[in-house]
């Protein structure tokens, strides 16, 4: 009886300690089996006592932001930067959210329902939400945040994103109702888009976006572009959480600032650290780092009506003579998963996990430089490091791994602020980054489909388009994941874009700093909402 | 107190009685005061103390044999008259002499020297120094001591270069401005202010964007921003000479402006240039790099001091200290550039004691 | 008095022609640049269409010259236009930083001039010895590292591992004059040392360059005292290109900072400057080029005002 005692103070002092941030899971579960519980009791307790801890309010949230600009704009349909889209979901709401464990959740809009063909889309409106200024949230306002971003007049960048709808109208002053030209069943997932942040309407449909105000969790009191911005608590908010007071958001752009301010505890977390001290700090005894895979892809685009990539054999040479774990290991140091080339990420539904991984294989590269009737290849590769730090590291890799296979590539870092302007979509072969899209057919529709704008190898493949455009329509789950993996199959062989790789969103917190069991993946800091999600211990 | 602690006390005592035994006044001062400080320091720091001290003077006694034995050589190879001048170096010039010539070698014979390629992939990232690895490895595991010395030939070249154009440029329009006088000067030195007033980052920032960020508009860019400094310096000298007699002189004989220049100008104003080459070489230096920290320096993978700090200086905040290596190469040679220079200076200021 | 008075007049007329061709230059400069404003806001989500809109939204589709003159017209009654993006006045925009950018610019110089004159006199007197070389060796090792790297050391040191100062400088309206020095103290010191070398050598030369002359040989043999030949004798005259490059080192301490503003997180103009020039917003970046081409221009000329106050006889050229 007194054994089983002191077994149960020992437990309860190990929770204790747990929920205060002192104990990962791990030595959490080492120290309970130790204490004498069973593997699966440890874990039980673990996610009843540790991790669902009630969270508790207070205190003031400092976050250091990466790539912040003194440009960074109140436009939603000008959003670009990290800083803003982190800005945006602290002090702004959108009809849907990506929830933390990564499903989709409501936010202003209750629920959603569709016509079978997926054509119509009714979105039920949250109207106990209100803008900070006091104003309930209406349908008109809906209407017009959404339509700031269509039309022949808006500059905005989510323009694409809402082509096919052709109407949008209220239905009663509940609802509204999004008349589109094509089935599209992704729709609800689109509106978590970072753009098409819901604002209170002018009388003209415009938009008020010019004095700062949102429906968010917090209320900016003060912001400086490119320095910070200071929120507080938005007392009628309509969803759950926003813990903390206030939230001190600050612009740390350079990677050691920002990792000498989270471990001199000038800030409580940051959205991004540098990769290559990511093993030094994680053994500091104050942060927690977050390594969540983000579906994030890096791709290598080789425009297919070019020479010499016009020859398929040219383009498998160089997808076989990358050695994507080396790439993995030196430029991201493990937080990434490996690509097989074609633009579906395992956090997609539909992920076809049985095609074989390609491997770095020169000799099978140097195979189809012959079939294509070539003894050696010279090739420009261009990147810039604001892309992706390391990203000209990994092309200078990727080069030194090419030439095992007789193929010559020449790096070219190019200035990082033209890069989307004049040399992706304008060069032959460049590198990219991809932020993660929810589904297969969002994903190939903007870049792979013939006719798309962005279809950044110029690859018109007849079958993968008949596929896309079938798998669409089909509601039978299996034979639309048939439809996916041969889509897979016919761009990882034939294909346009080498896909080297999956990178994960890694950032990190001081040990004070706790959030639920897990963390959406859509952005950094649990989907860019880390300040109504987390909280202080 | 310990074998370390005696031995160091003693030897001290010991060179401090022999200087003194000798008359030496300036080594028994130097000595004997480090010796009366260690003992302060000894109390303060412990043995640790010491022994930074002991590895410093170290240091400093090996810089300034290898200094000393450079000169010797030097003086026996070179021929008379440089060789006398040479004797009058003090062990300071002399070292910055080793130092240069070191990395001359090392620029010039890269291929040879370096035991790997510039972008040779050898080992895993941030492999630790062995045998094979003098320096360990960089971030993609490529060889730190082969890159520093690729490095000499690409930084310090690009360095020399520009700074030379810049010079050439410089110099030649202030000779020409301060000879030929009138709108010419007038045009020059406004062209001038015009530069100098541009933020030279921001300056070499639009040229880089616009061009592309190729070495040649690299160079192009630096001469452009550091000729105006030259410019000034050689028309602010130049202008004092071209008062003199003799040049009145040899104007009335009818010497062209050429002749002028080359035989009476620019051999009496030839001392402030060079001891501004000095430090404008290590601000070029220093401009490159600032531009690789935003992203517009070298090409990779060409090995290029001021990139590979960059590339690493994040690590410094964990008390890493890989980025140093590159950045003691800056260090070296700008200090070494600048012994060099200060003997000149001290040269031709006529200066005897 | 009077001939000063004319000169200070002829500079500033001087100076504003200057600034009238700087703007010119920036102009077509940024011009020049790939891609414009509508394409680097847009970024990765740039369709032909939205880019088309926001240029036409922005009167960006008129063409460059006429842009131009119509910047300059509002110029020449001080009125630089908004910021393309935000929409704010340029002075709005701008202010604030500049402000920030001065304060940190004096603090660094308010240490760094006296400093740096000091240790110049004090190496020229003791000059060949061992601390003369070692002051040369550490401040020439200090301006030889890359500043952003100087500002990652002293974070380490002075900010990580013995947490004396705060790693990041973000400021904020209600901090006390005491906590502002503390925030800042790391770039002013960064600064300090990046500028310390260059004006220290540069007096240390101005005067061993005058030890020389006849004049000064003659103190000497009357006895003089070594401090009091350098004080008295050779400082005076040496004032004229101590004072020239104290100039040039204030003019940087203004506009050559941009790094140490990134690494430290320190609000000022440079950064504004550099996204500015990222996102082509021209306004403020032709606003920022006119700022710091007029600070230079003007510490310049007070450089050589002063040379001549502190010279006499260069009142009367030749």
């Amino acid at each position: 009886m007194t054994r089983e005692r002191e077994r149960q103070i020992l437990i309860d002092r190990i929770a204790k300690e747990a929920r205060r941030g002192r104990l990962s899971r791990r030595s959490f579960m080492s120290h309970a089996t130790a204490a004498g519980l069973t593997a699966t009791a440890a874990t039980g307790l673990w996610t009843s006592r540790v991790a669902a801890q009630t969270p508790t309010k207070g205190g003031t949230f400092r976050l250091g932001v990466h790539d912040g600009n003194t440009a960074d704009q109140m436009d939603p349909g000008k959003y670009q930067s990290v800083g803003e889209i982190q800005l945006s979901h602290t002090h702004r709401s959108y009809l849907t959210m990506i929830t933390s464990d990564n499903g989709l959740g409501p936010d202003m809009a209750k629920s959603w329902s569709a016509t079978p063909d997926a054509r119509t889309w009714t979105f039920e409106l949250d109207l106990t939400a209100s803008f900070h200024n006091g104003r309930p949230f209406t349908v008109t306002d809906a209407i017009a945040s959404l339509n700031h971003h269509r039309g022949d007049k808006t500059s905005s960048a989510a323009k694409p994103l809402l082509e096919s709808v052709v109407d949008i109208r209220a239905d009663g002053d509940q609802a509204i109702v999004l008349e589109l030209n094509q089935g599209f069943a992704d729709l609800p997932w689109i509106m978590t888009d970072y753009h098409l942040a819901m604002l209170p309407a002018n009388d003209d449909g415009t938009i008020d976006w010019q004095s700062q105000t949102g429906a968010g969790p917090y209320r900016i009191i003060e912001h400086d572009p490119g320095v910070g911005t200071l929120l507080e608590r938005h007392e009628g908010w309509h969803g759950a959480g926003a813990w903390f007071d206030r939230v001190e958001m600050s612009v740390l752009n350079d990677p050691n600032a920002r990792q000498a301010a989270l471990v001199s505890g000038d800030v409580d977390a940051v959205t991004s650290v540098d990769l290559k001290t990511l093993a030094l700090l994680q053994r500091h005894p104050d942060i927690e780092v977050d390594n969540i895979p983000s579906g994030s892809a890096i791709t290598l685009p080789m425009f297919t009506d070019v020479a010499p990539f016009d020859d398929n054999n040219v383009r498998l040479a160089l997808k076989h003579a990358i050695d994507r774990e080396e790439i993995i290991e030196k430029i991201v140091f493990g937080t990434g998963f490996p690509g097989n080339d074609f633009h579906v990420s395992p956090n997609m539904p539909y992920f076809p996990a049985d095609i074989p991984q390609r491997a770095y294989d020169p000799d099978k590269a140097r195979f189809h430089l012959r079939e294509a009737g070539l003894d050696s290849l010279s090739v420009e590769l261009s990147a810039t490091d604001s892309v992706l730090p390391g990203a000209v590291d990994m092309v200078v890799l990727y080069s030194e791994q090419a030439k095992a296979a007789g193929i010559d590539i020449t790096p070219v870092r190019e200035p990082s602020d033209s890069y989307w302007a004049d040399v992706w979509l304008k060069k032959p072969f460049v590198f990219v980054k991809w932020g993660a899209r929810p589904t297969p057919d969002n994903m190939f529709t903007l870049a792979y489909k013939a006719d798309a704008a962005w279809n950044e190898a110029h690859w018109k493949h007849d079958r993968f388009n008949e596929l896309l455009l079938q798998a669409k329509a089909e509601l039978d789950e299996t034979r639309r994941a048939e439809m996916y993996r041969e889509m897979c199959m016919i761009a990882r062989d034939e294909g346009g874009s080498i896909i080297p790789m999956f990178v994960n969103f890694v950032y990190a917190r001081r040990r004070n700093v706790q959030h639920g069991p897990s963390v959406a993946a859509s952005w950094e800091a649990d989907g860019a909402r880390s300040a109504s999600r987390w909280w202080f211990v | 107190m310990n074998v370390f602690a005696v031995t160091y006390f003693a030897f001290l005592i010991i060179a401090s009685s022999f200087a003194a035994f000798q008359q030496r006044r300036g080594p028994f001062m130097i000595l004997f005061s480090l010796t009366l400080a260690s003992f302060v320091l000894a109390i303060v720091g412990g043995t640790s103390a010491l022994r930074s001290v002991a590895v410093g003077a170290g240091l400093l006694a090996f810089a300034a044999s290898i200094a000393y034995c450079f000169r010797e050589f030097l003086v026996i190879i070179m021929p008379t008259g440089i060789a006398r001048e040479l004797r009058t170096a003090p062990l300071t010039a002399a070292f910055g002499l080793f130092v240069i010539f070191t990395y001359a070698i090392a620029g010039i014979f890269a291929p040879w020297i370096a035991p790997y390629g510039e972008s040779e992939i050898i080992s895993s990232a941030f492999a630790p120094a062995d045998e094979n690895m003098l320096l360990g490895a960089d971030q993609l595991g490529r060889d730190m001591f082969s890159r520093i010395v690729y490095g000499a030939r690409n930084s310090v070249g690009l360095a020399l270069v520009a700074t030379v154009s810049a010079f050439f440029m410089g110099a030649l329009g202030g000779l020409l401005a301060a000879t030929k006088g009138g709108w010419f000067d007038q045009f020059l030195g406004r062209a001038a202010d015009v530069i100098m007033s541009i933020p030279s980052l921001i300056f070499a920032l639009l040229m880089l964007s616009i061009f592309g960020p190729r070495i040649i508009v690299i160079i192009i860019a630096v001469a452009i921003i550091y000729a105006p400094r030259v410019f000034r310096l050689t028309r602010a000298v130049a202008g004092n000479v071209v008062v003199m007699d003799y040049i009145e002189a040899a104007k009335l004989r009818g010497e062209r402006t050429w002749y002028l220049i080359r035989k009476e100008i620019l051999p009496n104003s030839t001392a402030p240039l060079v001891a501004e080459f000095g430090l404008e070489f290590c601000f070029v230096f220093l401009l490159v790099a600032g531009l690789s920290f935003l992203g517009l320096g070298i090409q990779p993978p060409t090995a290029d001091w001021g990139s590979m700090v960059r590339e690493n200086a994040t690590l410094i905040s964990f008390g890493d200290l890989t980025p140093l290596i590159p950045a003691a190469a800056i260090a070296l040679l700008t200090v070494a550039v600048n012994f060099v220079v200060d003997w000149m200076l001290f040269r031709s200021s006529g200066l005897k004691e | 008095m009077r001939d000063i008075l004319g000169l200070v007049l002829k500079r500033l007329g001087l100076g504003l022609v200057t600034l009238l061709v700087i703007s010119v230059i920036i102009f077509f400069m940024v011009e020049l640049l790939p891609g414009d404003l509508a394409q680097a806001v847009l970024g990765q989500g740039a369709t032909q269409e939205t880019v088309e809109a926001l240029r036409q939204e922005l009167g960006l589709d008129r063409p460059a010259v006429v842009r131009y003159l119509d910047w300059l017209s509002g110029a020449v009654v001080g009125d630089f236009g908004t910021s393309l993006i935000s929409g704010d006045s340029v002075g709005d925009a701008i202010s604030d930083r500049f402000l920030n950018t001065l304060f940190l610019a004096a603090y660094a110089a308010v240490i760094a001039v006296p400093l740096a004159i000091c240790l110049g006199v004090l190496v020229a007197l003791l000059r060949n010895s061992l601390f003369d070389r070692i002051a040369n060796v550490l401040t020439l090792t200090s301006i030889s590292s890359p500043e952003f790297f100087l500002g990652y050391i002293l974070i380490f040191y002075l900010a990580v591992k013995t947490g004396l100062f705060p790693a990041i400088s973000s400021l904020s309206g209600d901090m006390t004059f005491g906590e502002l020095l503390e925030r800042t103290f790391l770039p002013a010191l960064t600064l300090v040392l990046v500028v310390t070398a260059h004006m220290m050598r540069m007096t240390r030369a101005a005067i061993i360059n005058l030890l020389a002359s006849p004049y000064i040989e003659m103190a000497r043999l009357k006895g003089a005292p070594p401090w009091k030949v350098i004080a008295r004798h050779a400082l005076p005259n040496a004032w004229a290109p101590i004072i020239n490059v104290v100039a040039l080192n204030l003019a940087y301490l203004i506009t050559g900072v941009v790094l140490v503003e990134v690494v430290f997180v320190y609000p000022g103009i440079g950064q504004l400057l550099v996204d500015a020039v990222a996102k082509r917003d021209f306004p403020i970046v032709q606003a920022c080029c006119l700022i710091f081409a007029a600070t230079f221009i003007l510490l310049n000329l007070a450089a050589d005002v002063g040379a001549i106050l502190t010279n006499p006889r260069l009142r009367h050229p030749k």
